[in-house]
């Protein structure tokens, strides 16, 4: 046990009786949230071609997911870094139950159908797995050992390559990186960062030969020149660039923007939303956006200063960064900048299980700001 | 141990911190290079994507303006625009074509030539367009294809205006038709001009006045989504319709030449004496122009094509005939000018005419008869139709004035009538035969011509048109189609026509004479002046389809219907102050008054009738 928990946990201890009596919420990271929700809604109603049919589906796993969040931040972090184990192993055993029995859709199973929605394990897997990392890593010595860091590794690939086996190569690699950032942020030597950069490097040609499938590669040569299949794979991300283009900086009005209301743009309601955003806000709509995302991953990091254990410091930081990855994702592959990978804008793309699992881990986040804020 | 601890974590949280700080000076470079991308889109090339995103939605379509309407001198609608409904497909927005054309057949009858007219159409069509699968839909055929809609992705059932010509075939030949604009006709005309518009004026009025009926094409722009469906209309320039014309045509006459002749092959034109306008136009048999509108069937254009009475030819315009007996009272007006002859010179007609160093005489008509007998003046020569007169005249002519003089009146000359594909007809001369068939002319041939035969041939229209100068005094005016556009006068060069130089007690003497041919008892179209209330003045004539031996006497039951003698009527009305002139070719229709006269003589009855009611003004 790690001697800042142990002063914690005396905090704690003096302080719990206080702590129990009000029900307490990072107001802070709720009115962040909430902002970005509400933008979200409005995009998507407007990227749905006016039909409320996403927006209120969207609002309804919103407020699901907010119910969520505001519990789960009433549960001590040391519960959930006790628990982080068990979460992630019903991670992994969703993932092998979509690979047996999964909803198919576009030639690959991502999904599980559970009734009223489809549930998207990989989605899950983004916060869970910086959940299990941070937690194991903070057990152990840190800066962490050869063998801390060879077990995070483990625990890294299992569910990296069942996502990369659906196949959806995109998410697959972000979690790969949620999982490397809570290893680089929790100090791993020069000596393994270096080498395992090289490593990387030497693994693309591989993963190009022996992993990716032809459709994959398709998309990655496209993005260099999206010209040449004007009407197949390039349309996409022409379509996007136009849009995006055409808003300037501030964009043809909600719902004027012509590319996403007339259907030229395809997955505006959920991949492509960037898009629709920069179409009808423009550029000034866009830095708008950005501003919102940083200050949320400011105040995720400013939680993680705060906080008095590893495992609270360690899986703030990695969530907050982990966020703006995927958000920086998705900004570079809807502008052409990176090939076309199912990387959703967090809390803006439609998407049901995505936003759930965000505001659950946007929940540990405030309960390990709740803690740190008791003196 | 405490101590160690410390330092541990203080060592701890500083290496994370640096973590932190890298994390985010990395975080923000990459932030910073993707800004730079949307700045790069959104401001440094936001023009180009403006402009593309443009071309994406906003589609200039034209908007194809309504053809002139075409009327007759008194406002009935010869030629409209009716509404059709055509199947259309957008190619762009099918995602499977054959699948589609497959399900349309199954649902209404789509012929194999449709799909290939329409596979040739695709191939120049424009992205977006519409491109025809099958016109003029029936109405039930429009209610299965609004029911199966929703899996007929890419085709629509569009409605256009298409021409339509209410008197169907009683003017075809006048008013011409228009077709669908054919691959020949693509390269020639002016492709701006006509986007949006598929119909071309192929003959007739149709044709000449193409540039007056056409029209301006007008365009819109309208913003279409990914699919091609038309979400708004963003602006638009209307079309401007075509102009009207307003013919001479008199589609009371019309309509009466046409009745009495359909039953033969014909033609019948009559002129207004004054303006030149053309009052009636007919040539039987004839066809309904509508089967040309939207593309006519190949067996029904291989029928008319392939009929032995011809209704596609324009006998009007086009038929040359031996104009017969009908240029006699021309041939003597020159001859009395030329001093030929005088008024009372005389001749004895036994029936035959003998030319020196020739065997074989020339025959009267009615040589059977022992010919016109004693004292057969010009008039009487006119009148009864002598042609041993003219026979014996001819001696004294030469062809070449004779030939240059009828072409004053328009024989062997075009009439430059406002439409197109008109003969020339011959007006034989020295030259001519020289020429043409490359023998020296003999005294023979002018024998012949001097009673209409032998080479000399004119159409219908040449023969109303000498007819029209002839009751002008001379007046060379030119027959016209159209009156108006757009309700302005057109000129018709007719006002300062020229006048054949006649002395004129010559052409009272003749004018009296073709009075005789119906007012007189001897006159050869007698019979037709019974309970007539004005004067006519006319000229019969029979012209020899086969040359008959002088001694074989002609006998319709004997010989090939095809191969008996036409029949020709010319007349003007009335005759102190000529209002009306007519010439009429029976083919086949054996001698000029039985036939001919009678029809020519309703004609001008009706005429006179109407013009009486509006107080014989007709302009």
């Amino acid at each position: 046990m790690q001697e800042g928990d142990f002063v914690r946990r005396i905090q704690s201890l003096s302080q719990r009786s206080a702590s129990k009596k009000s029900f307490e919420l990072d107001y802070v990271l709720i009115a962040i949230l909430i902002s970005l929700c509400s933008v979200g809604i409005l995009i998507i109603y407007s990227a749905s071609g006016q039909d409320p049919f996403f927006a209120k589906r969207q609002f309804f796993f919103m407020v699901i997911g907010f119910c969520l969040m505001c519990a789960m931040a009433q549960i001590p972090s040391r519960v959930w870094d006790r628990w982080a184990p068990f979460f992630y192993g019903i991670g992994i055993l969703l993932l092998g139950v979509v690979l047996a029995f999964g909803v198919e859709a576009n030639g690959a199973k991502r999904w599980l159908d559970i009734g009223f929605t489809r549930l998207q394990p990989s989605e899950l897997m983004k916060v869970v797995l910086p959940l299990m990392i941070s937690s194991y890593i903070s057990k152990r010595d840190i800066p962490p050992n050869f063998q801390t860091i060879f077990v995070s590794i483990i625990l890294i690939l299992v569910p990296v390559f069942m996502v990369i086996n659906q196949p959806d190569l995109g998410t697959a690699l972000l979690i790969f990186i949620s999982g490397l950032i809570v290893l680089f942020l929790s100090g791993i030597g020069r000596a393994y960062i270096i080498s395992g950069f090289i490593l990387a490097l030497a693994a693309i040609p591989s993963l190009w030969l022996f992993v990716m499938r032809d459709y994959q590669k398709q998309r990655v040569l496209t993005m260099f020149n999206p010209e040449e299949d004007k009407l197949g794979a390039g349309w996409n991300i022409i379509q996007s660039t136009t849009a995006i283009g055409s808003g300037g900086w501030y964009g043809k009005g909600w719902m004027n923007g012509t590319q996403s209301q007339l259907n030229f743009l395809p997955e505006s309601h959920t991949d492509f939303i960037i898009a629709v955003l920069a179409e009808e806000f423009g550029l000034a709509g866009v830095l708008i956006l950005i501003c919102i995302y940083l200050i949320l991953v400011g105040r995720c990091i400013s939680i993680s200063m705060k906080s008095k254990s590893m495992f609270g410091r360690l899986l703030a930081a990695s969530l907050g960064f982990t966020f703006l990855v995927f958000v920086l994702v998705n900004l570079a592959m809807v502008s052409g900048v990176l090939p076309v990978v199912g990387a959703p804008l967090p809390l803006i793309g439609y998407g049901g299980t995505a936003i759930v699992t965000l505001f659950a881990g946007f929940g540990i986040l405030m309960s390990i700001s709740k803690e740190s804020k008791i003196k | 141990m405490s101590n160690y601890t410390f330092v541990n974590i203080e060592a701890t949280r500083k290496l994370f911190v640096k973590r932190i700080l890298v994390s985010s000076i990395f975080a923000l470079v990459l932030i910073a290079l993707i800004l730079a991308r949307y700045y790069d889109l959104q401001i440094i090339r936001h023009q180009d994507f403006v402009t593309q995103s443009d071309n994406n939605r906003v589609h200039v379509r034209p908007v194809s303006p309504t053809r002139g309407l075409i009327y007759d001198r008194n406002g009935k609608l010869l030629a409209d625009n009716r509404s059709t409904y055509n199947l259309t497909i957008v190619r762009e927005r099918s995602e499977d074509l054959d699948k589609l054309l497959a399900d349309l057949g199954e649902l209404i009858h789509i012929s194999e030539n449709d799909v290939s007219e329409f596979k040739k159409r695709l191939h120049r069509r424009k992205p977006y367009e519409n491109t025809a699968l099958k016109f003029d839909l029936t109405e039930q055929d429009r209610s299965i294809l609004a029911v199966n809609s929703f899996r007929l992705e890419g085709a629509e059932v569009s409605a256009h205006l298409i021409r339509n010509y209410p008197m169907e075939a009683i003017f075809a030949h006048a008013i011409g038709y228009v077709g669908r604009i054919n691959e020949q006709e693509m390269l020639v005309i002016d492709p701006l001009k006509y986007s949006g518009i598929d119909s071309i004026g192929r003959i007739g009025i149709e044709k000449q006045y193409e540039d007056y009926l056409l029209g301006q094409v007008g365009s819109e722009h309208v913003e279409t989504n990914a699919r091609g469906r038309v979400m708004r209309l963003m602006s638009k320039i209307d079309p401007q319709p075509g102009q009207n014309l307003t013919l001479y045509l008199d589609s009371n006459l019309q309509q009466i030449a046409f009745n009495s002749l359909q039953d033969f092959r014909s033609a019948l034109v009559a002129i207004d004496v004054k303006s030149g306008g053309i009052l009636a136009m007919v040539s039987t048999p004839s066809y309904n122009p509508n089967a040309f509108v939207s593309g006519i069937g190949k067996r029904h254009y291989a029928d008319l094509v392939n009929s032995a009475d011809r209704p596609l030819f324009n006998r009007a315009l086009r038929g040359q005939y031996p104009p017969g007996s009908t240029i006699k009272p021309m041939l003597g007006l020159i001859a009395l000018n030329e001093e030929i002859v005088t008024a009372d010179q005389t001749i004895d007609d036994n029936g035959y005419f003998h030319l020196d160093g020739v065997l074989r005489p020339w025959r009267d008509h009615n040589a059977k008869k022992g010919g016109h007998g004693a004292n057969v003046n010009l008039a009487r020569a006119i009148i009864e139709s002598c042609d041993v007169y003219f026979y014996t005249m001819s001696a004294e002519m030469d062809i070449d004035l004779f030939s240059s003089r009828s072409k004053l009146f328009g024989i062997g000359e075009k009439t430059n009538i406002d439409i197109p594909g008109e003969q020339t007809g011959i007006m034989p001369d020295r030259d001519w035969k020289k020429n043409e068939l490359g023998e020296n002319w003999f005294d023979g041939d002018t024998v012949n011509a001097s009673i209409g035969q032998g080479f000399m041939l004119a159409t219908p229209m040449q023969l109303a048109v000498m007819t029209a100068r002839l009751a002008s005094n001379g007046k060379i005016i030119s027959p016209r189609l159209v009156r108006e556009v757009n309700g302005v006068g057109v000129e018709s060069g007719n006002e300062n026509s020229g006048v054949i130089e006649i002395d004129s007690p010559h052409w009272d003497y003749v004018h009296k004479a073709m009075q005789d041919v119906v007012h007189s008892p001897k006159g050869t179209a007698h019979k037709i002046s019974k309970g007539l209330s004005y004067r006519m003045a006319g000229k019969t004539g029979t012209a020899q389809v086969v040359s008959i031996d002088a001694d074989v006497e002609y006998d319709k039951n004997k010989i090939n219907e095809r191969q008996w003698d036409h029949a020709l009527f010319i007349a003007f009305a009335p005759a102190d102050d000529p209002q009306i002139a007519v010439a009429l070719v029976v083919e086949n229709g054996g001698h000029g008054s039985v036939t001919a006269a009678p029809i020519v003589r309703l004609l001008i009855d009706e005429f006179m009738k109407t013009s009486a009611n509006e107080g014989l003004v007709l302009r």
